[in-house]
């Protein structure tokens, strides 16, 4: 066997035996998939509506009407004008609509409960759009890419974008590290193998794990989650496997920086995954952030990734709306592993 | 003869503390040399310079001719590197270990077999048994084996004996005794004095500069203390009446007995019939021979005056 | 001299995992003040047995009492009549020596006015008074040592285990760490030790050797000395120890 070989095939020994880790990562990426698809749901249904009039006229019955007729909308009854505000503090509804005859006008106004801004927010958009509908002339609204409104589409290409940065970054830091702390490291330095094997030993096997684990997510994704197949497949796959590395890059980096298997661990948490879910926009809107968090967020890898990602996906756009996110994926992937590999030979 | 490891005036800080303080030796070919020096001494940063795994702040370190620094490629090949914990890879088998370590160099197990075969001969008998659960003198033996799977032409062993019981050690020390004897350099490290006696030649360590270097049995010879055993019943009570004692430089403990270092107008049997007086009835003081540890005690002394 | 009452008196302990069998079946007293050696090859079940001792493992078969608490049922009464000290000490580096007196006191549930009398004591003893507010790391291996040893018996425990206390310490600090165990056992303490420097086991009143999990050889330096006919301890433990079965 090869030099090379020997060092894939005894990383291979190393995760083969960890069965429980290995297990690990292979279901969780399942798991989280699953329960973003099915379970959590940032869509808003049911919002309890109550009606508050002082007298019915035919203006207020149809509104009424509309309100039974909405399938996000479920209307909870009608008490007087002035007790609206009571009704959303009991919290006997989510919302009001407060309607008053004002010179042979009908004068409406939407009272919201937003405690859970979410929620509020949607019960406010849900009745302006419902009643902008019963006007003269109603707006239209077409919904693309998504029909079905899912938010599962949304979560995949997020999840995605978190579980590489945690395999890749967590495994492989915290493996090349505890060869440090035992000292195999040294030995494994002193021979002729040459740094930049040791490195691509260690990167090899976890390459070819994550792959096992993007094959499982896309048929996951496509099949259970239902998104559209199409061409852009392809695609997918590349992007994934470049975010792969760069992904690779980082935990060695990581390893390169640190001594402890525990700091490699915190390290790679704290300063890679609560960014990749707070910043990277897969939970909350980069648009809706304020500027300095904006900026922050463009030197998130995954922020890239995921965008790209979505429009793959969810839009099925070709290779030319992504560019911009394949170049600047590409050149952090080029500078981290450039930095790593350099940090990595560095003599003490 | 020629040297295999020539050191001279090596420095090494970390931080704020200067684990090498301007240290110098020398190692002929063929030499079983030891190094002799209590935890934090400084001995593994000498080992780590020497496997070329760090440089020195200033000085220079040469191994088999070779500069540690520009030709440390080619020194990899020559030396064999035990570092101070036994590094294996505890979720591998006693095989897969060895046959790794094998590769890395490019050898096969078979053709260095006949080299390793004395130490590997009693882990030959459970190939499959993860390295992890073997116990402190058979992992010693491993490491070992893996140090010198590739036939080094210099051996680097760091701490080899530690945590390990007497007659693991023991047996380790006559396996050092047969590699030698086929022509291999070794320098080892330890923190057991007694273990000087094994080696040709020991260099002691202690805070980062040698004290002394040569053959254990000129050392102890050269010692040049007026020494004496001292033994009783109570001992302890012996031992604090005999540092009140006027004339008594130095008494510790030392196996069975004390060790008296006195000066030369030291009486014993005057000394005998005061410790009477004072109630310890059955003390005995007779001349004593020094031995390593008496030495190291000494200068340790000596240092702080 | 020593009192007879034993502190730790146990028969036919036992540990097995799985059908290896790590301890098989000592039995052995030690007495109220006594320093006992406690040595054995690697592999010999030392750990095993000193973890049973101190209420840390609980025996497949035989029975025993530790400072007057069955190791069988008792293990919280143990551990609050015993002090551990292991060959690293495990001190925190990044606290003051105070600091690190103190949380051990508050784990043992001293409160603060039994704790400034004892650590005042342990100061006095010890002559630590000077560094008391030093940082555990930047202190010299042997003070490190001396304050393990505090931090183990600050609760004036019957007995103190000491697992291979001096592994690695050069020759002087060995000694006076030694001395220190004198004086502990002079004031009653009970010390059991294991160590791998065998000229230290002279300094025990009595040694057992254990080989293949049980006790090979137990008595006085000097009685040990004298039935194998050796000149030091170094020469009976080979004696004793070369007729191991286990090579592993």
């Amino acid at each position: 066997m090869g030099i090379f070989l020997s060092l894939v095939n005894k990383e291979a020994l190393h995760i083969l035996r960890d069965r429980r880790t290995m297990l690990i990562t292979l279901l969780m990426p399942l798991a989280l998939l699953l329960l973003f698809g099915f379970a959590i749901s940032t869509e808003v249904n049911n919002v309890r509506v109550v009606v508050a009039l002082d007298g019915h006229s035919d203006q207020t019955r149809e509104v009424i009407d509309q309100l039974r007729a909405n399938e996000y909308l479920s209307f909870s009854g009608i008490v007087p004008a002035t007790e609206a505000e009571a009704v959303i503090r009991r919290g006997d509804a989510d919302a009001a609509l407060v309607m008053r005859q004002d010179k042979g006008i009908l004068e409406r106004q939407i009272v919201v409960d937003a405690a859970n801004p979410i929620v509020g927010r949607s019960a406010a958009a849900y009745l302006q759009g419902m009643m902008a509908g019963s006007a003269d002339s109603p707006v239209l609204t077409t919904t693309l890419y998504n029909p079905q409104l899912k938010s599962a589409y949304n979560f995949v290409p997020g999840i995605m974008g978190m579980i590489f940065i945690l395999i890749c970054a967590i495994m492989t830091s915290v493996s090349i590290v505890s060869e440090k702390e035992n000292g195999t490291m040294d030995l494994l330095l002193v021979s002729p193998v040459r740094p930049r094997s040791i490195i691509f030993g260690k990167l090899v096997p976890y390459f070819l794990l994550s792959c096992v684990i993007l094959a499982i997510m896309l048929v996951v994704a496509y099949t259970l989650l239902e998104i559209p197949f199409s061409a852009s497949v392809g695609l997918v796959i590349a992007l994934s496997l470049l975010y792969i590395v760069l992904s690779l890059s980082v935990g060695l980096l990581v390893s390169a920086l640190v001594d402890t298997q525990l700091s490699a661990l915190i390290v790679s948490a704290v300063l890679f995954m609560l960014p990749v879910i707070m910043l990277s926009g897969m939970i909350f809107p980069i648009e809706n952030m304020p500027v300095i968090l904006q900026w922050l967020s463009s030197v998130i890898p995954a922020r890239w990734y995921i965008s790209a990602m979505r429009k793959l996906m969810i839009q099925q756009v070709g290779i030319a709306e992504i560019l911009q996110e394949v170049a600047i994926l590409a050149a952090m992937t080029a500078l981290l592993l450039v930095a790593a590999v350099r940090k990595s030979n560095r003599k003490s | 003869m020629k040297s295999a490891i020539e050191v001279r005036d090596l420095v090494k800080s970390y931080s704020q503390v200067k684990a090498l303080d301007g240290i110098s030796l020398s190692v002929g070919e063929g030499e079983l040399f030891g190094l002799i020096g209590p935890d934090g001494a400084g001995k593994s940063s000498l080992y780590r310079i020497l496997a070329t795994l760090a440089a020195p702040d200033s000085g220079r370190a040469e191994v088999c001719g070779l500069d540690t620094g520009r030709e440390y490629c080619k020194i990899r090949t020559l030396v064999g590197y035990m570092p101070e914990r036994f590094s294996l890879y505890p979720d591998m088998t006693v095989m897969e270990n060895l046959r790794f370590f094998a590769t890395l160099f490019g050898v096969s197990v078979k053709e260095s077999y006949p080299l390793i075969a004395p130490v590997f001969a009693q882990l030959a008998k459970f190939p499959d048994r993860m390295a992890g659960a073997l116990s402190g003198g058979m992992k010693q033996k491993l490491a070992l084996s893996c140090a010198l799977i590739h036939r080094p032409s210099v051996l680097l062993l760091d701490e080899p004996t530690t945590g390990v019981d007497a007659v693991s050690r023991s047996e380790f020390w006559d396996m050092l005794a047969g590699l030698k004897s086929s022509g291999i350099t070794i320098l080892v490290s330890t923190s057991y004095m007694d273990e000087a006696a094994r080696c040709e030649r020991v260099a002691m360590i202690d805070r980062g500069k040698i004290l002394v270097t040569d053959t254990p049995r000129k050392l102890v010879a050269g010692i040049g203390e007026n020494l004496y055993n001292a033994e009783a019943s109570d001992m302890f009570r012996l031992l604090t009446a005999l540092r009140q004692y006027p004339g008594i430089r130095d008494c510790y403990t030392f196996g069975a007995t004390l060790h008296i270092v006195a000066e030369p107008s030291f009486n014993p049997a005057e000394a005998v019939r005061r410790l009477a007086a004072e109630g310890i009835g059955d003390a005995r003081i007779y001349p004593a021979k020094g031995d390593i540890e008496d030495l190291f005690i000494k200068l340790t002394r000596d240092e702080k005056q | 001299m020593k009192n007879n009452e034993p502190v730790i008196a146990v028969r036919g302990l036992t540990k097995r995992f799985g059908d290896f069998t790590a301890v098989d079946g000592i039995s052995f007293e030690v007495g109220r003040g006594e320093i006992f050696g406690f040595l054995g090859a690697n592999g010999a079940g030392k750990t095993t047995a000193m973890r049973m001792l101190c209420g840390l493992s609980r025996p497949t078969a035989g029975e025993g009492v530790v400072a007057g608490c069955d190791i069988a049922s008792d293990y919280e009464g143990i551990k609050r009549r015993i002090g551990y000290m292991s060959q690293r000490f495990s001190l925190y580096t990044c606290l003051t020596v105070t600091e690190n007196l103190r949380l051990f006191a508050t784990i043992y549930g001293l409160g603060s006015k039994e704790f400034s009398i004892r650590s005042a004591e342990l100061y006095r003893w010890l002559g630590m008074e000077p560094m008391k507010d030093s940082l555990v790391g930047s202190l010299p291996v042997g003070w490190k040592q001396k304050l393990a040893f505090a931090a183990a018996t600050i609760h004036r425990p019957e007995i103190v285990f000491l697992d291979e206390p001096t592994g690695g310490v050069d020759p002087v600090t060995r000694r006076k760490f030694w001395e220190l165990i004198y004086k502990a056992a002079s004031d009653g303490m009970t010390v059991f030790v294991t160590t791998h420097y065998l000229d230290e086991a002279e300094y025990c009143d009595r040694v057992s050797i254990m080989v293949d999990g049980r006790v090979k050889a137990l008595d006085s330096p000097r009685n040990l000395k004298a039935r194998y006919g050796a000149e030091t301890m170094d020469e009976v433990f080979r004696i004793v120890a070369k007729e191991a079965q286990r090579t592993d």
